[in-house]
């Protein structure tokens, strides 16, 4: 036990997404990182930091305000050879420089036949829960995942954000890279603990588009990403309390979606509930009950959806506490099957 | 920087093409388009956006160029493409959808990418321009010979992303060189009743580098000037804006009734038109004789019949491959 506990090294999001760019850098010339803040600063999330100091302003290039340059700029050199990792600091400000994103980063593979490849990733924060208000705070999943040629992925902890980034920057296809700030363990953003999570130090891949059992049940699945998992897992322990054994899966990657894992819990369970913080209507909760309710799979109540309202976020801390998904909405979902 | 005899006569030749096959294209656009004019009929369906007047620009800039250099361009691109040597068939088959074009029939007319000699561009105004400069920072990075041209037209010079690009390109002194293609019309609204000043060019000093206007849609103008850009570029000395006054003989978009022209723009533009003010240049100065000019007249020709009749022989493909290359 003593030995386990030494090799233990737990680490926060941010500092797993740093420590797997640094990786890939020093194995791979072609990798660099451009972004608001993240040179000297080390990024208004923290990951990039240590970056600059490694490989210097060349490599970890601060970029004027310019998100349709920069990330137009990437999508330039990604087709000529180059790997970028580049920063939208929040999604929300993807209104600017939505044209680079899904007209020609995701795009141009498709229009020259496979013969120019994007290799790039986008990374990008999401989620709210500390009051910054509506253009700060969103997490519009859906917004990206429905648009095609375009990976979008979301890890929940320390050790799939590493293993996300690596799997992400060898990938010869753009890859969007969702971070919650909510998970990210910087103190000031409302640290989630079991974000922070053990490890390895050498470089691995975590697949992207391969969903995870989090945690195994056989009453009801609760199905989400990033913060959705981690509403789950606490809405879980509280239904164990009541005699409920509830499976979370974590879907981690929107872009491929894998319904299978889905499939197969549901299959097992029969109950269905989807939790996400992007919007309720349209989102990838209602994507997830279609696709369970189109593979035939039986079940013995109708599924349930804890999302976003369809209201922009409000900034006022009781208003977006109250919006917000949460473990007793999850738990009231549960109740609410039981009465059908 | 003048251009030698044979320059001239290179920029001559590929005028010729581009027309012919600009011309080419229009005819048979134009099959099952008639009498009732739908986009979506005839062997070439979707909007049609011809350069016929603008092949200056492709060509005064491309002669600098070689097929390590990268350019983007606009949703009007095929003089450009075949300036910078795309490949005509695999275009022309790529412009009729078929399994032999380019990308298989996925891109279409405003989506030509050819790899091999580093052509691209995009259908989305003013976004020509961010990817060039990513294409001169990756040169820089990886300390590769080459630079990037971004083409776009007048009115694309004012969208953000122009504003954005050229000052990231300026703040990173890249490779790059911007050329924008003035033929005065968005569609149907104006230079003059879009854009607060008279030259996008003068916009230059705002991004740290220098801006060109050149008129008259003089191949050789073009080339002098762009050829100092491209040399600055080449040496490590930073971006520059061109901006280059030409003519659009076509309308925007084919079946564009262009009654937003005022009346006898269209006539006086086609007096002015490139291809025989240069050819009686190129003769008067002895550089063309009528038997040279039959033999690339013939040539040209022959190259747009064969991209032509390739892209008609060819074969669509399965529609369900349109499943395919979404990624790689």
């Amino acid at each position: 036990m003593t030995q386990v506990k030494e090799k233990e090294r737990k680490l926060t999001i941010a500092r797993a997404m740093a420590e797997a760019i640094a990786q890939e850098m020093r194995t791979d010339d072609k990798v660099f990182v451009m972004g608001e803040d993240i040179g000297e600063l080390g990024g208004v999330f923290g990951n990039t930091r240590g970056l600059h100091e490694e490989f210097g302003s060349e490599r970890v290039r601060d970029t004027p305000i310019s998100e349709t340059a920069f990330i137009g700029a990437a999508v330039g050199a990604a087709s000529d050879g180059m790997k970028p990792v580049v920063e939208l600091m929040f999604v929300d400000f993807f209104g600017v420089c939505f044209d680079a994103i899904y007209n020609m980063m995701a795009k141009n593979t498709y229009f020259s036949g496979g013969n120019v490849t994007v290799p790039m990733v986008l990374m990008t924060s999401t989620g709210g829960g500390y009051s910054d208000g509506g253009q700060h705070s969103q997490c519009v999943h859906a917004t990206f995942a429905h648009l095609p040629g375009m990976k979008v992925v979301a890890p929940s902890n320390a050790y799939d954000a590493k293993g996300m980034m690596i799997a992400a920057i060898r990938d010869p296809n753009p890859v969007v890279f969702m971070f919650h700030k909510a998970l990210q363990g910087m103190g000031w953003l409302g640290t989630e603990k079991e974000a922070i999570v053990h490890v390895p130090e050498a470089a691995y891949e975590v697949e992207l588009g391969k969903a995870v059992v989090t945690r195994p049940g056989t009453d009801v699945t609760i199905v989400g990403i990033t913060s959705g998992v981690h509403f789950g897992l606490k809405a879980a322990r509280i239904l164990e309390e009541q005699g409920v054994s509830a499976e979370v899966v974590d879907l981690r990657s929107l872009a491929p979606l894998d319904r299978d894992t889905v499939i197969e819990s549901v299959k097992k369970t029969g109950r269905l509930i989807v939790v996400d913080e992007d919007y309720h209507s349209y989102g990838m909760t209602a994507e997830i009950i279609a696709s369970v309710v189109e593979a035939g799979v039986p079940l013995k109540a109708a599924p349930q959806r804890v999302a976003y309202p369809d209201i922009p976020i409000p900034f006022a801390r009781p208003m977006e506490q109250w919006a917000l998904p949460s473990p007793e909405k999850i738990i009231a979902a549960f109740n609410k099957m039981k009465e059908d | 920087m003048k251009p030698s005899q044979e320059q001239q006569v290179w920029m001559y030749r590929h005028m010729l093409i581009s027309r012919f096959f600009e011309e080419a294209i229009e005819k048979i656009y134009m099959e099952g388009k008639t009498p009732a004019f739908n986009m979506a009929n005839g062997p070439i369906p979707g909007e049609m956006h011809l350069s016929n007047g603008q092949e200056p620009c492709a060509v005064g800039v491309c002669a600098h160029l070689t097929a390590e250099d990268v350019v983007t361009s606009t949703h009007r691109p095929h003089h450009v493409a075949i300036a910078k040597g795309v490949d005509l068939k695999a275009m022309a088959a790529e412009i009729f959808g078929k399994k032999t074009g380019l990308s298989g029939g996925r891109g279409g007319h405003m989506h030509i990418f050819d790899a091999n000699v580093n052509f691209s561009c995009s259908g989305i105004i003013g976004q020509s321009v961010g990817p060039a400069v990513g294409a001169a920072l990756s040169r820089v990075m990886q300390k590769k010979s080459g630079v990037a041209v971004a083409y776009l037209g007048e009115g694309a010079a004012n969208q953000g992303a122009f504003h954005e690009a050229l000052n990231m390109a300026g703040v990173w002194n890249l490779p790059v060189v911007f050329v924008i293609e003035d033929n005065s019309w968005g569609i149907s609204v104006s230079k003059r009743a879009s854009t607060a000043i008279e030259r996008n060019s003068d916009r230059a000093v705002s991004y740290g580098m220098p801006g060109e206007f050149i008129e008259g849609n003089d191949p050789v103008a073009i080339f002098d000037v762009v050829g100092e850009a491209i040399a600055r570029a080449r040496k490590g000395q930073g971006p520059t804006l061109i901006e280059i006054e030409t003519s659009r003989l076509a309308g925007h978009f084919m079946g564009d009734g262009e009654t937003y022209r005022p009346a006898g723009e269209k006539e006086a533009l086609q007096k002015i038109d490139p291809i025989p003010v240069m050819k009686q240049r190129l003769m008067a100065e002895g550089i063309l004789t009528d038997a040279a000019d039959a033999a690339f007249i013939a040539e040209a020709h022959a190259k747009v019949d064969e991209a032509i009749q390739f892209a008609r022989d060819s074969e669509y493909a399965a529609p369900e491959e349109a499943m395919e290359k979404v990624f790689v």
